[in-house]
């Protein structure tokens, strides 16, 4: 089963054609990275799935429900881009990944043992237990990343979505998270990670999708990493690069 | 006279009482919404709203209608005038809001001017703390008693939509009503604190106890504590101070409130600009000069 389906999806912002007849098919289980410019329609893509900006026209299924019903079973995780947070905000790590639980609970979203206990581990399964009581903005880059994601295990999500997550964000960090997204997929998550970084692609990701307002190329990461393939989407000879 | 002849002078005056019970108690409600307000960005459009009202309580005193009713109405025709005149040309946001609040202040000023016994509503813009009648504390006790309940039943829903509103979003969580709930509970704040200090001093109460608890604490549920115990306080003492250096109430209020906020911008333990200074030294005298 696909948890992902975005068929032929068309998203304007006013005059501006941020996708473009964009298709998508992600399998349960599998992690799926989308690489693509600025302004290639990433985030925008994301939005659509979460349902927060309405296509001009396609359609999209998540976990073989429209994007509204997803969001009711509290299908989707979402790990922000760096910039969408303020990391000021006075909350703890724990009570952000207590978020995470809200779709579950009561009126008054006052958690239970059982909430608790999920919050517990899930921070325990991204290492930050010891850092469960710090304020959101005392962690360090990798660290913050593994917060929501831990929101998004604590909230039970089966499609996580992950915009950028290793911008400013350390190699060791990088890699203790791709090990966990891993994990995760093992376990029947179906992640899709927006990213700039290429190198760590073939080791992070099942598969990988070029991006361009549309789809251009959907395929193994080396395929779709292809210099020629690469050229066509970011405009430049990757290949001359280091 | 002792310090306990102070304190106690002016309660011999019901009217003092009325004064000092209606201060707290506005001063309560608009510091725990202060401490969304803050987080969210919304500063300016409390200032905003605050001011939109005029006309409606206004209009609500001609019909002999409820402020409250006539303060939601104009809280959100203001906000939909201003997201409608930023969507649908160049004017970017501030100059959107400062466009419509102010137009709706001055209708509102153009409405008293025109309404008979105008000594009462002229009452509204500056505040009368000294003048509140035992209904006027009725409604501010009825409304403050609902914005509070919803607050303190909703507060995790509207702490996660400051927070993070598209995870709010994406596991089913009614943003736009969240949003449009806050804006509502903004509306009667307003009518609450108008009648302690008047439209013009209500972004004061709205914004500062906020502000001043976030500079204490890392903590969202301590900011709901010291912010509302805070600004009660700066109430109390402002109408002390007001009564015995018969100075105007309401004014007297805010300014304790900004002297008070002053100290802690300066000497807070670790947002203080003094700690952070001393912070920074230390850091720099513990790294090796190069």
């Amino acid at each position: 089963m696909n948890a992902i389906e975005v068929d032929d999806l068309t998203v304007r912002y006013g005059d501006v054609v941020a996708l473009d007849g964009a298709s998508l098919h992600v399998g349960a289980g599998r992690v799926c990275g989308l690489i693509g410019m600025n302004g290639s329609g990433k985030s925008t893509l994301f939005k659509s799935i979460i349902g927060l900006v309405r296509p001009a026209s396609g359609s999209i299924r998540v976990a073989g429900v429209d994007p509204a019903t997803a969001r009711r079973r509290a299908v989707i995780g979402y790990v922000p881009q760096s910039e969408e947070v303020d990391w000021q905000f006075p909350i703890s790590v724990r009570d952000v990944v207590m978020t995470g639980r809200y779709a579950a609970m009561g009126t008054m979203r006052r958690p239970r043992a059982a909430d608790h206990d999920a919050v517990d581990e899930a921070l325990a399964r991204v290492e930050l237990t010891d850092l469960a009581d710090r304020q959101i903005g005392r962690l360090s880059g990798g660290q913050r990343k593994r917060a929501f994601v831990a929101r998004g295990i604590a909230q039970g999500a089966t499609v996580l979505l992950l915009d950028e997550p290793f911008a400013g964000v350390d190699k060791r960090s990088e890699a203790t998270i791709v090990r966990l997204l891993r994990e995760l997929a093992d376990d029947g998550a179906t992640v899709l990670i927006s990213t700039h970084d290429l190198s760590s692609l073939p080791t992070l990701a099942d598969e990988a999708a070029l991006l361009m307002r549309r789809v251009l190329h959907h395929g193994p990461p080396a395929e779709v990493l292809a210099p020629e393939r690469l050229a066509t989407a970011f405009g430049v000879d990757l290949a001359v690069q280091p | 006279m002792t310090l306990l002849d102070l304190l106690l002078d002016p309660l011999r005056y019901e009217f003092m009482v009325r004064a000092l019970a209606t201060a707290v108690v506005a001063a309560v409600v608009c510091a725990v919404l202060s401490c969304w307000l803050v987080l969210i960005g919304w500063s300016l459009m409390g200032d905003a709203v605050s001011h939109a009202v005029l006309p409606g309580v206004v209009l609500a005193y001609i019909l002999g209608a409820p402020f409250a009713i006539g303060a939601i109405v104009f809280g959100f025709l203001a906000v939909a005038l201003i997201g409608t005149v930023r969507s649908t040309s160049r004017i970017k946001e501030d100059a959107a809001i400062g466009i419509v609040f102010t137009t709706l202040f001055a209708l509102g000023l153009v409405l008293i001017s025109v309404t008979p016994s105008q000594t009462d509503l002229n009452h509204i813009v500056f505040g009368n703390l000294l003048g509140v009648s035992a209904g006027d504390l009725v409604q501010v006790l009825i409304i403050s008693a609902v914005v509070l309940a919803v607050l303190v039943v909703k507060r995790r829903d509207f702490t996660l939509y400051a927070f993070d509103p598209t995870h709010a979003f994406a596991i089913g969580l009614n943003t736009r009503l969240l949003g449009a709930g806050l804006l509502a509970l903004l509306a009667l704040t307003a009518v609450v604190a108008l009648q302690a200090v008047g439209v013009v001093l209500v972004v004061a109460m709205l914004i500062i106890p906020g502000a001043t608890a976030y500079l204490l604490t890392d903590r969202f549920g301590r900011m709901l504590v010291i912010a509302p115990v805070a600004s009660a306080l700066c109430a109390i003492a402002g109408i002390y101070l007001s009564y015995h250096l018969d100075t105007a109430p309401g004014g007297t209020i805010v300014v304790v409130q900004g002297a008070l906020f002053t100290l802690v911008y300066l000497f807070a333990p670790r947002e203080g600009v003094l700690a952070k200074r001393t912070a920074a030294r230390r850091h720099r005298g513990a790294a090796p000069v190069a």
